[in-house]
């Protein structure tokens, strides 16, 4: 069965996340990231941020909710019980500070069948309230039995 | 490590997540799917008990990088991951890392992550401005 592909190229609306101290420690914390300009502004200021800064994983954090409503969309399709998170690229610029309100749009880029595996790829732009960029993220779920 | 050299190890990183991490994970990421925090709930769908986030393991490789800038997070500009094998709490995950170019201050480094037997993540590059 051909792979449904009239999704690829939709857009969905942004999402905006406020990025808050205690998020980004509690973020550190669960991957046991030490480093004191995560947690303590006084540190973070003086290494040269604007407040406490976000490890760059932390994109996660502020672009899950923009990227989730587009896997989940119907027109897109994606059979959810034989899905697995295949693979995931982010390219950073601006780091993400507390304070910061970071918008991100999502788009679906490409849907292609390789050996009876769907692959999904969606793309994700983070950019802060300067209009800064922030990250751009690849996100490629991986449908089995298609 | 200043000025790294092709060929070179990164620090090799080693953490055992806990019974819980995959709970806070999912408070500290928002991602809370069943197969990463109810037990029975991942045994009922097929798998051998509640498995880590992948980008939690994804958050492991960019911590071992980052030890090449002191931990500095504005040097990660790109990290690219394929995730494979499923990670499971309460066993010693490994992130071995070697330069695989370095254009000035550009490096590049080629990431594994494994847990026992299991491949957690490869073809893991990290491109980073030190």
């Amino acid at each position: 069965m051909a792979l449904k592909t009239d999704a690829v190229g939709k857009e969905w609306p942004a999402t905006t996340y406020q990025v808050g101290r205690e998020k980004i420690k509690e973020y550190a914390n669960a991957l046991g990231i030490e480093n004191p300009v995560h947690h303590d502004v006084a540190a973070a200021t003086k290494a040269g941020f604007r407040d406490v800064v976000a490890p760059p994983m932390f994109a996660v954090v502020y672009s899950s909710p923009a990227v989730g409503p587009a896997m989940f969309d119907p027109e897109v399709g994606m059979n959810f019980a034989a899905m697995v998170h295949g693979g995931q690229q982010f390219e950073w610029a601006e780091p993400a500070c507390s304070g910061d309100e970071i918008t991100t749009t999502a788009k679906l880029l490409s849907i292609e069948e390789k050996g009876g595996k769907g692959f999904y790829v969606f793309e994700t732009n983070s950019v802060n309230q300067d209009g800064a960029q922030v990250v751009r993220g690849t996100w490629t779920l991986i449908v089995r039995g298609v | 490590m200043a000025d790294p050299k092709v060929g070179e190890q990164v620090p090799e990183l080693r953490v055992t997540p806990d019974k819980y991490l995959p709970h806070r994970y999912a408070g500290a990421s928002g991602d809370f799917n069943p197969i990463h925090i109810d037990d029975e709930f991942a045994k009922m769908v097929g798998l051998p008990r509640n498995i880590l986030h992948g980008l939690y393991s994804m958050g492991l490789v960019a911590k071992a990088n980052a030890a090449l800038a002191d931990g500095d997070p504005r040097a990660l500009k790109r990290l690219s991951v394929q995730m494979r094998g499923m990670g499971v709490p309460e066993q010693e995950i490994v992130v071995t890392g070697t330069v695989k170019s370095a254009d000035g201050d550009r490096v590049v480094v080629d990431t594994v992550a494994t847990q026992g037997e299991t491949t957690l993540i490869k073809n893991a590059e990290a491109e980073l401005e030190l």
